[in-house]
């Protein structure tokens, strides 16, 4: 299977300190991959790394072949690359139709008018797909979290993406929303749409991951299949402590 | 119709296409307190054109909104580096250089200001408000407003959604610029008259307030705000001619006025119109339309 996405010996500081150390890690294509870790380990800072919030210092990205280290933050949602966020990012004063249409704004002409049938259809479309439906005027600052929630994973997919990059989407969701995600994001990899998920929901990531890369302290500790994830040493240190992995914890 | 009304009617008019003027890059979170610069730019140049040149009236008021958009347009590269307060002092700094610059050129008239022979009446400046709000409308539909919007709430995302923050920007910023030039054009011809010091910092400080107060949110924000800032002091000023216990609204309906000001600032610090407003009073509206 080819590599969707590959990080190699990326490096990343913020003042004297170094957030992401060397880490290099492959995202097969048309995986499910998980990138976990306890908090402050830098999931959140490599997404920022791969969606071009932040520059890198050393190393290098590839997407879908190319190396898009130098690439514009723009340019690497036209090369097939969206995402959602950890905290809610919708335009609070948008619509909850509007702010699916951002989605694609990077391929629309800027004078199409947002309220052609067509780009309203679309939009419409993919909220009904999500089991949003029932929201399209409103203003999103009105709605449910977890409503919200959802929203960003629908703008994110309006961008047609191929690597789909989602921070946290579970979190915050009751286990009935938590299931409609998880059946979305499979109908999602189904199209083979490559899903990179960062999550502490461990549940959620063993019924949708394949594939699982765990970061501590800014480096990369595990690389391998959901089912064996639990069992590694480093995992449960990195979880637990070193003295609850002697006592025999589990993840 | 009265010439009271007729020119009530005129300077609502003129307010309202000074007011998208400001909302224009408002609406991108571009805050521009110079908006008095580029009525000036527009005001003389079109003047300057159907007094010294002999130009008709049209041309010459889109070449003013064409001189006042080229200004904004090269000025906006150095405006956009800046953000909030910064960028208010800015725009606020920009209007003070183009009066100085307009002080200071006799054949414009120093600071006599200058006298222009040709009339903007009515015929004139309510079509090119009317011309402003439809444009206005039109483009807050399309992507480019919808990208604009999406600047206002979060740089950040809409950029990774493809908007191009400094392009979207620039085109805002001039957009307004080349308004606030057409403004001006009107404002010179339905005076005969413009000076330096009555577009001044007050006149920026005005139609700021229109645009905040009627709100950045929508594209009718700023019509209600030129709207109530335009017909409310003068309605205090009729409301004191009529009734003699109402004297006092004469001289104090600024008072009043700026009362109400304080009361919108704290009831409503969005803005009187709002998306969730225009939802509530037509429901169902915005799943259809985006403005």
């Amino acid at each position: 299977m080819s590599e969707a996405l590959t990080l190699d010996g990326v490096s990343k500081s913020f003042g004297g300190l170094k957030v992401i150390n060397d880490v290099s890690f492959r995202v097969p294509e048309g995986s499910r991959t998980a990138l976990i870790g306890p908090n402050g380990a830098g999931k959140s800072t490599v997404f920022n790394l791969i969606s071009g919030v932040y520059p890198i210092d050393q190393g290098r990205i590839q997407a879908l072949g190319q190396d898009i280290t130098g690439y514009t933050v723009p340019q690497r949602v036209r090369h097939g690359i969206a995402r959602s966020f950890q905290n809610i990012r919708l335009m609070p004063h948008l619509s909850t139709l509007e702010n699916v249409m951002l989605g694609e704004h990077h391929r629309s002409h800027p004078l199409q008018l947002v309220g052609s049938a067509r780009a309203t259809a679309r939009a419409r479309r993919a909220l009904e797909d999500a089991g949003l439906g029932t929201y399209p005027g409103q203003v999103v600052a009105d709605l449910p979290y977890g409503v919200q929630k959802r929203i960003e994973v629908v703008r994110a997919l309006m961008a047609e993406p191929r690597i789909l990059l989602l921070d946290e989407p579970a979190a915050g969701l009751n286990s009935t929303e938590t299931k409609d995600l998880r059946l979305l994001l499979e109908r999602v990899s189904g199209q083979g749409i490559t899903l990179v998920v960062v999550e502490h929901d461990m549940p959620f990531v063993r019924h949708l991951c394949n594939h699982v890369v765990v970061l501590n302290f800014g480096s990369k500790i595990f690389e391998g299949s959901a089912e064996s994830v639990s069992r590694d040493p480093l995992v449960l240190e990195a979880y637990l402590g070193s003295a609850q992995v002697m006592e025999g914890g589990h993840a | 119709m009265s010439g009271y009304l007729s020119g009530l009617l005129a300077m609502l008019s003129i307010n309202v296409v000074v007011a998208y003027a400001v909302f224009m890059p408002a609406s991108a979170g571009l805050l521009n307190l110079g908006v008095a610069g580029f009525v000036l730019l527009g005001a003389y140049t079109a003047g300057a054109l159907t007094s010294l040149g002999d130009w008709s009236l049209a041309p010459a008021l889109l070449a003013g909104a064409a001189t006042a958009g080229l200004i904004a347009f090269l000025i906006s590269f150095a405006i956009l580096r800046t953000r909030g307060i910064y960028m208010v002092l800015a725009t606020f700094a920009f209007a003070e250089v183009v009066a100085g610059v307009l002080l200071n050129i006799p054949s414009l008239g120093g600071a006599a200001g200058l006298s222009v022979m040709a009339y903007a009446g009515l015929p004139v400046v309510v079509p090119c408000a009317a011309a402003v709000v439809l444009l206005m409308v039109w483009l807050m539909r399309t992507r480019f407003g919808l990208a604009v919007r999406a600047l206002h709430d979060d740089e950040s995302v809409a950029n990774l959604f493809g908007v191009n923050l400094r392009l979207t920007q620039v085109v805002a910023f001039t957009i307004g610029g080349a308004i606030g030039g057409l403004g001006g054009g009107l404002l010179v011809h339905q005076f005969n008259f413009i000076d330096v010091q009555s577009t001044g910092v007050l006149f920026s400080i005005y139609v700021l307030l229109y645009v905040l107060m009627g709100g950045t949110q929508t594209v009718w924000g700023p019509l209600f705000g030129a709207v109530f800032f335009t017909l409310v002091p003068e309605g205090l000023r009729k409301l004191s001619e009529l009734d003699p216990s109402l004297k006092f609204l004469e001289g104090g309906r600024y008072m009043v006025f700026g009362l109400a000001v304080v009361l919108l600032m704290m009831w409503r610090p969005q803005g009187v119109i709002t998306r969730t407003l225009m939802e509530a009073l037509l429901p169902g509206r915005s799943a259809r339309r985006t403005t």
